[in-house]
């Protein structure tokens, strides 16, 4: 288990509760969703929250409880995936700098250090905007985006590791660099790479969702809570239902899983991550 | 001073390959485009195919792609950043003339998110029961969506209670002070949230590693009061960490400040961005990024150089 030191406990719990909860509702979506994702009942447009549409509904009719629903499928799917994929190329990136040191060292830390001087959000509307791209591969823009803070926190702590007895020992008894490397130091980055993702995760869904509130990210008719919140926009004043909800379930995911993550601002924090 | 002044020029001279992986990412990045930067002509039946292939031999598009990186590169360097596809007027014009609306902006919200960073973060290392709600009130600041945060304080301050204008930088025609520093309070506020959320966990981190240091036992034992120890001997010592990541947080200002002046109608740099986005204005995207990148990389270069020059604990590696 990760330890929490300053979230306490507590406010862990709640929160990896409420992650799991909602993983249950996003992949039973059209199974506890009320009404079908796409169904149009042109008689109850525009109509306010009520025991019949608890969230409310949409200009077609369309239910904003079940469209949120299984808006969380997308947003969490690419949370999740672009998260895992931003660990990957992080960690592997940064055990390779922090061990072999030298030139790789500085080559991968300047290409760090040049991703990191790019705001990252224009970047990746501009991806987004001209590559049009579907969910996968919106998932890999997001991943590639946010691999950084990981690489240095990882490179950090691999250097450190690579000071200690047992792989001086592990060289000294002629194990190749790989094996050393895969063997010895990754496993011992495991924990510092797990709350990297787990802050990934929350990074990737606010991305997520600031590309689709653009109109770049996922597109219509697919639901996803940023781009719910777009169409919301325009009609924002007469119908606040339609922001409302979508939004506070973007906020109250990202929330937890930066408490899981321990906020990202404390100890060892890397200054430039989140959206 | 020399060796302060040495090592500035040292890490200028790193900032140099590093804008130039930048600028191939973005040049990458926009010819990545299917049919390139004119690929929105390409959908507009309107324009026929050989005012496409004229457009192209002008703008040098038909050049092989490693000749066209240097020539805009080069271009790029001596500020000749092309002309806007959208209205054809220069890009660095059309940049320039957004620059004060963002710099006031920004400017504003920095030094609000600062005050109240310093402002929480020196309460709550002083008091246990205010550090535990200013914990969760940062992390859920830091975990806000830009976006929808603006959306809702418009819902509330502009629709439903009518306090606040929702969108532009002054009503039309309107040049009263008060008029236009109402229009900056809800766009400043959304800015600078996030950072004074973050900004001050971290300046009570740095605060809370001072207060464990063996000079503040020391001034306890001698019995400065726990008042004087707070803002003199611990917050002196907390404040260089804190101002390197307000600078290092450039970044971070430059993403948010594109969804906040986009939310809000400000007519800054990030709603042109927007504006560009939408029209697929590639001349003047790539002017931007490359312009956020190069002040993000000064910054960075100020942030190190004055903690170099600051903090002699920093100069023992090199």
């Amino acid at each position: 288990m990760i330890a929490m030191p300053r979230a306490g406990r507590r406010t862990a719990q709640v929160a990896a509760t409420g992650l799991v909860l909602l993983v249950f509702l996003a992949v039973l979506a059209p199974y506890v969703a009320p009404y079908g994702v796409d169904t149009i009942d042109l008689a109850h447009r525009r109509a306010a929250p009520s025991p019949l549409h608890w969230f409310g509904t949409d200009e077609l009719g369309r239910d904003v409880l079940t469209r949120v629903l299984f808006g969380a499928r997308i947003s969490l799917a690419i949370g999740l995936v672009s998260a895992a994929l931003s660990a990957a190329i992080g960690v592997t990136v940064g055990a390779m700098a922090g061990y072999f040191g030298g030139a790789t060292d500085a080559f991968l830390m300047r290409a760090t250090d040049a991703m990191l001087s790019v705001p990252r959000l224009p970047l990746l509307m501009i991806a987004a905007a001209v590559l049009a791209p579907g969910v996968p591969l919106l998932i890999v823009l997001v991943g590639a985006a946010g691999w950084m803070e990981t690489a240095r926190v990882v490179r950090a702590e691999v250097q450190s590791i690579t000071t200690r007895d047992f792989v001086a020992a592990a060289r000294a008894l002629g194990g190749t660099a790989t094996r050393v490397l895969l063997r010895h130091v990754v496993p011992g980055v495991v924990p510092t790479a797990a709350v990297s993702m787990t802050l990934a995760v929350g990074r990737g869904i606010l991305l997520e969702s600031a590309l689709s509130f653009f109109g770049v990210g996922v597109q219509p008719p697919a639901a996803s809570w940023g781009n719910m919140l777009y169409q919301a926009q325009t009609t924002m004043s007469s119908e606040p239902w339609l922001a409302l909800f979508p939004g506070a379930f973007i906020f109250g995911t990202v929330l937890c899983c930066n408490v899981l993550g321990d906020s990202p601002s404390v100890g060892s924090r890397d200054p430039r991550t989140g959206v | 001073m020399s060796g302060v002044l040495s090592f500035a020029a040292r890490r200028a001279l790193q900032v140099v390959p590093l804008l130039l992986i930048v600028s191939l990412l973005i040049f990458a990045l926009v010819h990545a485009a299917p049919g390139g930067p004119l690929s929105l002509y390409l959908d507009n039946p309107n324009v026929r195919p050989e005012d496409i292939e004229r457009l192209r031999g002008q703008m040098g598009l038909d050049q092989p792609l490693p000749a066209q990186y240097v020539a805009w590169l080069r271009a790029f360097v001596a500020g000749d950043w092309g002309y806007s596809y959208a209205d054809g007027r220069p890009v660095m014009d059309r940049l320039l003339e957004r620059v004060p609306a963002t710099l006031q902006l920004v400017g504003i919200s920095t030094l609000v998110a600062v005050i109240a960073a310093i402002v929480v973060g020196l309460l709550s290392s002083a008091h246990r029961g205010f550090d535990r709600a200013t914990t969760i009130a940062a992390v859920a600041g830091i975990s806000l969506p830009v976006f929808w945060l603006g959306l809702v304080l418009q819902l509330v301050f502009s629709n439903a209670l009518g306090w606040l204008p929702s969108s532009g930088r002054s009503s039309f025609g309107g040049t009263d002070w008060l008029d236009r520093v109402a229009h900056l309070v809800l766009p400043a506020t959304v800015l600078a949230a996030a950072h004074a959320a973050a900004w001050s966990r971290y300046l009570r981190t740095s605060m809370q590693q001072a207060l464990r240091e063996p000079f503040i036992t020391g001034a306890r034992s001698r019995g400065v009061s726990e008042r004087r120890i707070i803002t003199r001997h611990a917050l002196r010592n907390a404040l260089l960490p804190f101002v390197t990541v307000v600078l290092l947080d450039a970044s971070m200002m430059a993403s948010g400040a594109v969804v906040t002046e986009s939310v809000f109608a400000w007519p800054g740099v990030g709603g042109l961005f927007t504006e560009a986005l939408a029209k697929r204005d590639y001349t003047v995207l790539m002017a931007f990024l490359m312009c956020g990148s190069v002040a993000v990389a000064v910054l960075n270069l100020v942030a190190d150089v004055a903690v170099h020059a600051l903090d002699p604990r920093t100069r023992g590696e090199s």
